[in-house]
C-alpha cells in the first residue's frame, strides 16, 4: 500500500528521506520485520505528513510499536519550534493523557494464585469498567473544576490516596497551566460521571508477577525483585478528554480553515497563538482529569486488596502520560532549545538526572511503563540520555496493533480466547466478550520485540518483564 | 441497497454508510454508529430533537455523529434510529428527531471514544450518497 520511499540507515533504524513539501526527513525506529507490517498501512505516509507541518525541529519520528493514526500516527513524535512551530489536537490524540500507572506490592505469585479468581472478580466489581458503566465517585461542577486544575494531588486531598502517589508521577499528578475555562461545558458533562472508571477499548487493571528482572542495580532503587507482585492501571481522561479534542480541532478549522491541509485531522494553531495556547491550558486540564482518574482507580484497588490482604502494602512506582503536547527543553544540534514536543502513543523517557524524575529515580532515570497486549508481558524500563539525542526522550507505548478489530473478530471468538488465557493461568473479566477477541494478542505485534528494538538502541533499557495473572478488561 | 458496511482499519473502525438521499446517508451512518455500541435493536422510549451546524458536509456528519456519543456519556441515551431528518445543503444545517433508550438497560458492546475526519468523506456517486467514517475506538 505504501509507497513512500525509505532508506536503512542503521539496524533498527530507518530513514524516510526529505523530499516535496517535507520540512525535515522522517526516521522510523524499529526492526525489519516490524517495518514490513506498517508498509501494508498508512502510517509512513503519515510520518511524512507530519514532517511537512510548519516548524517541526530535527525529524518526524515514528517508534517500533508504530501504526496507522488518524492524522499523526500512533507511536509517534514531533517536537516544534516555539515561535514558527504549531501545536495540533490529532498529535496529542482523542484520548488525552491516556496513560499507564505500575503499583508495587509487597506480595509473591504464591498469595495470588491461591485466590486469583476471587481477586479477579473483587477487582472487576470495585472498578467500574466497560462502556456506560458510571462512577461511584459523584463530584459537583465546582470540584470537577478542581480535578481539571489540581490533578492528582486534589484528589489526594479528598482522600483517594497518599502523597507519596502523586510525587511519583509525571509532573507530580498535575500539569501546570491547566485552565477548567477552556473546557467545554460538552466536556464536562461527558466527563463529570466518569472520574474513577477504566473506560473500554484496550484499557485494562491487571495483577501482574515480575516474571524477570533484567537490570539489578535499577530493580534495586525501584524496589522490584522477581516473583512480586505489582499492578497495573491503564487508561486515560474518558469522554472529557475526548471532547476537548474535538472542541479545538473544530476551533482551529474555524480559526484557520482547512485548504490547506494533506489530512483534515493535521489541524494546527501556532504554539504562541491564542488558539494553540487555549488548547495547552485545555488539554492539561483533561491531562489532569486522567491523572485523577488513575488516582483514584488506584485508591479503590488499594483498599480492595487491603480487604483481601490485610498486611499489603500497595505504592506508586510511576505514572505515566502517553498521548500529550508538552513544552521541554531539549539540546538540537548542540543547542539547548525550548521545544512543543507531541507523544501520540509514546511515552516519556527522560535519562539520570533530568529535574523532572522523581528525587527517588533522578540517579538511575525515567521509570518507563509499556504496556504489552492483553494476556501477553507487560514491561518495565528505564530512560536514558541517548533517548534524549535519538528521540525527544521518548520511547514506544504499548505492543501496537496489527490487525483490524473486523479481522480479529472474524478470525477470534472471544470465549477462546479466554480459554486460552484460562490455559496459561491468567483469569480475565471483561464486560463483553467481543472487547476480549478485539483484543486478543494475536491482533498485537510482538511486544517482545518491540521492547527489543528500544532496548537495543539504547532509547530505554529493559529492567523487568511483567507477566499477567489476573485482568479486568475495560 | 446496503445501508452501510464496515471496512478494515488497522486500530480503529471504519464504515461506509449509503442512502439515495443526503438525509438517508446521514441516519444510516448514524445507525452504523449505534450498531457498533449495541448490535441488536434498541427500544424507543425516549425522543429527541437535534439542531446540528457545520462549515461543509463532513464536519456536519461529524457533528451530528459526535453528539450521539455527547449524548451517551452525558444524558445516558442510546440511539435506536432517526426518525425525521432535514438537512439544509446550503447553510450546513441539520434538524433531526433522534429516538432511542437508556443505556444503562443494554449490554453495550464497544466504546466509541471520537468520531474523526480521517479518511473522511460524503459524495454523490450516480444516484447514491455514501459516506466514510474513521472512529476512534
Amino acid at each position: 500500500m505504501s509507497e513512500i520511499p525509505v532508506r536503512r540507515v542503521s539496524k533498527n533504524t530507518y530513514e524516510i528521506p526529505r523530499a516535496g513539501d517535507m520540512k525535515v526527513p522522517g526516521t522510523v525506529f524499529t526492526s525489519e520485520a516490524l517495518l514490513k507490517a506498517i508498509t501494508r498501512d498508512k502510517t509512513l505516509s503519515q510520518v511524512r505528513n507530519v514532517a511537512c507541518l510548519p516548524g517541526i525541529l530535527k525529524s518526524s519520528i515514528v517508534l517500533s510499536d508504530a501504526h496507522q493514526g488518524y492524522g499523526f500516527p500512533i507511536g509517534g513524535v514531533a517536537a516544534f519550534d516555539m515561535d514558527t512551530g504549531v501545536v495540533s489536537p490529532g498529535g496529542v490524540g482523542y484520548d488525552i493523557n491516556c496513560g499507564v500507572r505500575l503499583l508495587r506490592t509487597n506480595l509473591t505469585n504464591a498469595d495470588i494464585m491461591e485466590r486469583q479468581r476471587e481477586v479477579v472478580e473483587a477487582l472487576y466489581r470495585k472498578i467500574p469498567s466497560g462502556v456506560g458503566r458510571g462512577s461511584s465517585l459523584k463530584l459537583s461542577r465546582p470540584e470537577l473544576d478542581k480535578v481539571l486544575e489540581g490533578g492528582a494531588p486534589y484528589i489526594v486531598g479528598k482522600g483517594f490516596g497518599t502523597e507519596a502517589d502523586y510525587l511519583h508521577m509525571e509532573e507530580e499528578g498535575c500539569m501546570r497551566g491547566a485552565d477548567a475555562g477552556k473546557v467545554s461545558q460538552r466536556a464536562k458533562e461527558r466527563g463529570i460521571g466518569q472520574l474513577g472508571t477504566l473506560g473500554a477499548g484496550n484499557h485494562f487493571l491487571e495483577v501482574q508477577v515480575i516474571g524477570a528482572i533484567y537490570d539489578d542495580e535499577v530493580a534495586k532503587v525501584l524496589q522490584l525483585s522477581e516473583d512480586q507482585i505489582v499492578i497495573m492501571i491503564h487508561c486515560g481522561s474518558r469522554g472529557l478528554g475526548h471532547q476537548v479534542a474535538s472542541d479545538y480541532i473544530k476551533k482551529m478549522e474555524q480559526e484557520y480553515g482547512i485548504a490547506h491541509l494533506p489530512d483534515r485531522e493535521l489541524i494546527y494553531a501556532p504554539v504562541k497563538s491564542q488558539l494553540g495556547q487555549d488548547y495547552l491550558a485545555a488539554m492539561a486540564a483533561a491531562m489532569n482529569f486522567a491523572f485523577a482518574n488513575r488516582q483514584v482507580i488506584t485508591h479503590w484497588t488499594r483498599e480492595e486488596m487491603q480487604c483481601l490482604y490485610p498486611d499489603i502494602t500497595v505504592e506508586t512506582i510511576y505514572d505515566v502520560c502517553h498521548n500529550i503536547a508538552k513544552i521541554e527543553e531539549h539540546v538540537i544540534d548542540g543547542k539547548q532549545q525550548t521545544v512543543c514536543v507531541h507523544r501520540k502513543g509514546a511515552t516519556r523517557s527522560f535519562g539520570a538526572g533530568r529535574a523532572e524524575i522523581p528525587a527517588t529515580y533522578r540517579e538511575v532515570g525515567q521509570p518507563v511503563l509499556i504496556p504489552g497486549s492483553m494476556g501477553t508481558a507487560s514491561y518495565l524500563l528505564i530512560g536514558t540520555r541517548e533517548s534524549e539525542e535519538l528521540t525527544f526522550g521518548s520511547c514506544a507505548h504499548g505492543a501496537g496493533r496489527m490487525m483490524s478489530r473486523k479481522a480479529a473478530l472474524r478470525s477470534l471468538r472471544g470465549e477462546e480466547v479466554q480459554q486460552r488465557l484460562q490455559s496459561k493461568s491468567i483469569e480475565v473479566r471483561a464486560g463483553s466478550w467481543r472487547s476480549i477477541a478485539e483484543e486478543a494478542p494475536e491482533a498485537y505485534k510482538d511486544i517482545d520485540e518491540v521492547i527489543a528494538v528500544m532496548h537495543e538502541l539504547n532509547i530505554s533499557r529493559k529492567v523487568a518483564r511483567l507477566v499477567p495473572l489476573a485482568v479486568v478488561k475495560g | 441497497m446496503k445501508a452501510y458496511e464496515f471496512l478494515d482499519h488497522t486500530a480503529d473502525v471504519k464504515f461506509q454508510a449509503y442512502g439515495a438521499t443526503l438525509e438517508e446517508v446521514f441516519s444510516n451512518a448514524a445507525l452504523a454508529l449505534t450498531r457498533l455500541m449495541y448490535p441488536d435493536n434498541v427500544k424507543v422510549n425516549d425522543s429527541l430533537e437535534m439542531h446540528i451546524a457545520g462549515r461543509d458536509l463532513e464536519s456536519l456528519l461529524y457533528n451530528f455523529l459526535e453528539e450521539f456519543l455527547v449524548l451517551f456519556d452525558s444524558r445516558n441515551f442510546l440511539l435506536a434510529g432517526i426518525e425525521k431528518i432535514k438537512i439544509d445543503r446550503q447553510e450546513f444545517k441539520l434538524v433531526a428527531e433522534a429516538v432511542g433508550d437508556r443505556a444503562v438497560d443494554y449490554e453495550i458492546h464497544r466504546g466509541i471514544k471520537a468520531v474523526t475526519y480521517s479518511d473522511m468523506f460524503v459524495r454523490q456517486d450516480q444516484d447514491a450518497w455514501i459516506a466514510q467514517v474513521v472512529l476512534d475506538v
